[in-house]
């Protein structure tokens, strides 16, 4: 066990866990961030997805002694209201089903528009294809997407 | 740490007990068609919470609570049902709030998700619900006024005198509560409907999107377990346990050798995954122990086997064949599949005593607690079932296995413990959708008339494999259609759209191959077929034929069937669970190469109550039928399913999806149930459409592992 400092959404956070902890589960188990979600484990799903410094990235394989004193934004961190224009379009298009894998998306959706405020279509399922939706919202997601971008 | 426990239902009625000034008006809306009234004093509402949850409530200050008694799993009956029970009312839309409540039999019945059941079974409750309550709201007026009711009217939570605004509801619910509830209500024209029909947005749509919790893994408990479970192979038993390298593992309390699993437990996930990676487990046969090449081999046995069940015989079948100018054969076969949803299986368990309390992700909570009873001998009235949000349960969560192995652990444990199942556990843990083959024959006359039709399904764990008395049975005066099952220690479940989500499939192929083998245009095949049915039905006919025709014609005139040269197209129709849906899909060649560029689908799931909802089961189904037909394979190797995450079971994504052109026939029916009818069509419809373009015809799944498939390129695009 070893004590990590972290920043998450603005705020520093000290947990004491093995070095090896993924992110993912020092956010749910340790710190009750429940918004970032565990599905596969292995960095194939997105539905972990966060921010580190920006950088949408799988929490489920990131070990919290890798992040240091980088930034970690998580959904929860995303906006004060809930009104990041990326989940303004998401309710604005009435994107969720199940909702399980829609935080996950929201994550990948915002880093990748704070990079590419104007993508094609074709970019946004490029960057999109990361993660899975077993519901099949794939329409309305890449509608979402493309809404957010002009909501900038 | 955070106590992330939800009690909504208590803090909002906290809230409410001091904003309503004194009074609820509660409408038992979902159990009887006859809604009782009850008034509930400030006390009352706050020592009743638990009695309270069955009601469409009114606040003095017009607020109005709606629980929502079916799980929520994506198909958004949260936001649908409560739009039926605020249409009949006239409420105000933004003065409604919605909760999921626990599972109560005495106030509802069908507290369960599955069959598309839940809209046709509840329609006609929640619209009397709603117009018994605005009744009620629209008496006491017109007694205040000393008017007539026929003079007044109302809108959005008000009601007026001759255009006048007189009250609001919360003004009346005081003197509403003390009348009597009629036994009749009359219930609005349709074409009145302000709310109902319209795009509503998703009641949860703000927690989902700011990473509330909702879902049964964000469950916590202060001073509960967490534990995780290794299940055997099937067919396996286990010979030996090592846990001392688990045991060893910072943070796990506890290692627990039962009933053939071992379950390891600890404070938090991650030393869980590890401390399980670490057991070593040694098993050994427990009877039959299979592989998918012995399911080949059994197919092939069974499709000869004298023994098939005889599911629905017309006609002289035997003599039909023998006299057929023409006789085709074909075979079709799918893979067993994991639900996966992307909410892997979990559940709380809390055993006190002769006491238990359950939370999760169930499909069926009745189920849960009538296993749990029977596992613990616990009389059912001592167990609560509380319903998180579901991510996910496309038929798995039906089952009852990851509750009842929760509770016999809080049992043992004599600690509130919540089961995570991890993606490996989820997918090789069992209930899939069972593996079938069917053998269709067809016999044609010299004219190219289907004469004669045999199906036998053969499948593992599938039950009736086949479903004897759907189109084309009805149709053809010469039928035989017979069943087959294989026991298997390899555990099945309904799987959206149970047997439907391949027979379909496989059915409207074929059909295909009958339309070319008597040289006729496939749509024109099924009208021709319906007609026979119409005007010589043979046998029993168990589905609507008008409304079947309704969709094959609306299908085939938006997509423009048969009518541009450049675009290939392939038709599929199919009924199942009361609806009706019509696909085609569309293939163009572009440098040489087929591109599947858009489906298009015409469904009859009678009154569309919530648009944005059903466009979503309708593309949801689509998006599902095509990635599994195409893509997805469930393997296994002595008992053991060989694909245990998505990195090897391949799930359809974002850029494999093509456009989807929605379109509804207003039959005038009520509602019949959306939640599965779109992904059965789906598969056919692609299959017929890649024959079409290239000739080559699919008959088993996954597409993506056959050579004619890999050989013809195939690609996705959106227009």
């Amino acid at each position: 066990m070893a004590n990590f400092k972290l920043r998450i959404n603005g705020k520093e956070h000290q947990v004491d866990v093995d070095d090896d902890t993924p992110l993912l589960w020092v956010l749910r188990d340790h710190l009750g961030l429940v918004g970032t979600k565990y599905s596969c484990g292995i960095a194939q799903c997105g539905a972990c997805m966060v921010h580190l410094n920006d950088e949408a990235v799988y929490a489920c394989t990131l070990p919290v002694s890798s992040v240091g004193s980088d930034k970690i934004t998580t959904i929860e961190g995303l906006s004060e209201e809930g009104d990041h224009p990326v989940q303004k379009a998401w309710a604005d298009v009435d994107v969720a089903q199940c909702g399980y894998c829609q935080t996950g998306q929201i994550m990948t959706a915002s880093a990748f528009l704070k990079k590419n405020p104007n993508p094609s279509l074709e970019e946004i399922e490029n960057v999109m294809n990361r993660n899975l939706c077993r519901c099949g919202t794939y329409h309305k997601i890449r509608e979402a997407v493309a809404m957010a971008a002009k909501l900038k | 740490m955070a106590n992330l426990t939800k009690t909504n239902r208590r803090d909002f009625l906290k809230i409410a007990g001091t904003t309503a000034g004194g009074l609820f008006i509660g409408f038992n809306w979902a159990s009887c068609d006859s809604p009782k009234v009850q008034v509930l004093t400030d006390q009352e509402v706050l020592s009743q919470v638990h009695d309270f949850n069955a009601y469409l409530s009114i606040s003095p200050t017009g607020d109005i609570v709606i629980y929502s008694p079916n799980p929520e799993l994506g198909q958004n009956i949260i936001t649908s049902f409560p739009m039926i029970v605020a249409e009949e009312l006239d409420a105000d839309w933004s003065k409604v709030r919605v909760f999921q409540a626990a599972l109560d039999n005495e106030k509802y019945d069908r507290q369960l998700t599955g069959g598309s059941g839940a809209m046709p079974h509840s329609w006609e409750r929640l619209r009397k619900a709603g117009a018994t309550a605005r009744h009620l709201l629209l008496a006491a007026a017109a007694e205040k006024l000393q008017v007539p009711v026929s003079e007044l009217t109302t809108e959005k939570g008000e009601i007026f005198h001759n255009g006048k605004k007189k009250f609001s509801y919360g003004e009346m619910v005081a003197d509403a509560s003390k009348l009597t509830a009629p036994e009749e209500v009359s219930l609005k024209d349709p074409k009145d409907f302000k709310i109902i029909g319209t795009p509503v947005k998703n009641v949860k749509g703000k927690e989902i999107y700011t990473g509330q919790s909702l879902f049964g893994l964000d469950f916590y408990r202060e001073g509960m377990v967490n534990a995780m479970i290794t299940r055997p192979p099937f067919g396996m038993k286990i010979k030996s346990v090592d846990d001392s390298a688990a045991r060893s593992v910072a943070g796990v309390s506890d290692v627990i050798v039962f009933k053939n699993k071992v379950a390891v437990v600890g404070d938090s996930t991650w030393p869980l995954i590890k401390a399980k990676n670490k057991l070593r487990i040694e098993y050994e046969p427990d009877g039959t122990v299979e592989s998918s090449f012995d399911h080949d081999r059994i197919f092939k046995e069974l499709l000869d086997s004298k023994d098939a069940r005889v599911m629905r015989k017309d006609g002289d079948v035997e003599t039909a064949f023998k006299n057929a100018a023409q006789v085709i054969t074909s075979e079709y076969q799918c893979p067993f599949l994991s639900h996966s949803p992307m909410e892997p299986q979990n559940f709380f368990a809390h055993v006190k005593g002769d006491k238990v309390e359950l939370v999760g992700p169930t499909q069926t909570p009745d189920r849960a607690r009538m296993e749990t009873a029977r596992l613990l001998d616990i009389p059912q009235e001592n167990i609560t079932v509380e319903l998180t949000r579901l991510g996910g349960g496309f038929g798995r969560r039906l089952a009852a296995d990851f509750v009842v192995e929760a509770a016999e652990l809080s049992k043992m444990l004599d600690k509130p413990v919540k089961v995570t199942w991890s993606r490996e556990d989820d997918m090789t843990g069992g209930a899939y959708r069972p593996a079938v083959r069917y053998r269709f024959q067809a016999a044609l006359d010299e004219q190219g008339k289907m004469i004669g039709y045999k199906l036998r399904g053969v499948g593992i764990n599938a039950g009736n494999s086949t479903r004897e008395n759907n189109f084309p049975s009805g149709s053809v005066d010469n039928l035989l259609i017979e069943n087959v099952e294989h026991k298997s220690p390899i555990t099945t479940n309904a799987w959206r759209a149970p047997i439907t989500n391949f027979l379909a499939y496989a059915e409207q192929s074929f059909l295909d191959e009958v339309a070319l083998a008597g040289k006729q245009d496939p749509v024109k095949l099924r009208m021709e077929l319906l007609d026979r049915a119409k005007n010589n039905p043979v046998g029993e006919i168990h589905y609507d034929i008008d409304r079947m025709r309704g969709v094959i014609q609306t299908a085939a005139d938006k997509s423009n069937w048969g009518k541009n040269k450049d675009v290939m197209q392939g038709f599929s129709v199919y009924f199942s669970h009361r609806s009706y849906v019509a696909q085609v899909a569309d293939i163009e060649m572009e440098n040489g190469q087929p591109v599947l560029k858009k489906i298009t689908a015409a469904t009859d799931c009678g009154t569309v109550v919530h648009p944005t909802g059903a466009n979503q089961q309708i593309r949801g189904g689509i998006v599902d039928g095509m990635g599994h037909a195409m893509f997805t394979n469930m393997t296994f190797e002595n008992g053991l399913p060989k694909q245990k995450n998505f990195d090897t079971y391949r799930l359809i994504r974002m850029k494999e999806v093509p456009e989807i052109d929605v379109h509804y026939v207003d039959s005038g029916f009520a509602p019949t149930g959306l939640g599965e009818p779109a992904l059965p069509p789906t598969g056919g419809a692609i299959a017929n459409a890649i024959f079409a373009a290239t000739g080559r015809r699919i008959r088993t799944q996954p597409f993506i592992e056959q050579k004619e498939f890999s050989e013809i390129k195939l690609q996705i695009k959106r227009t």
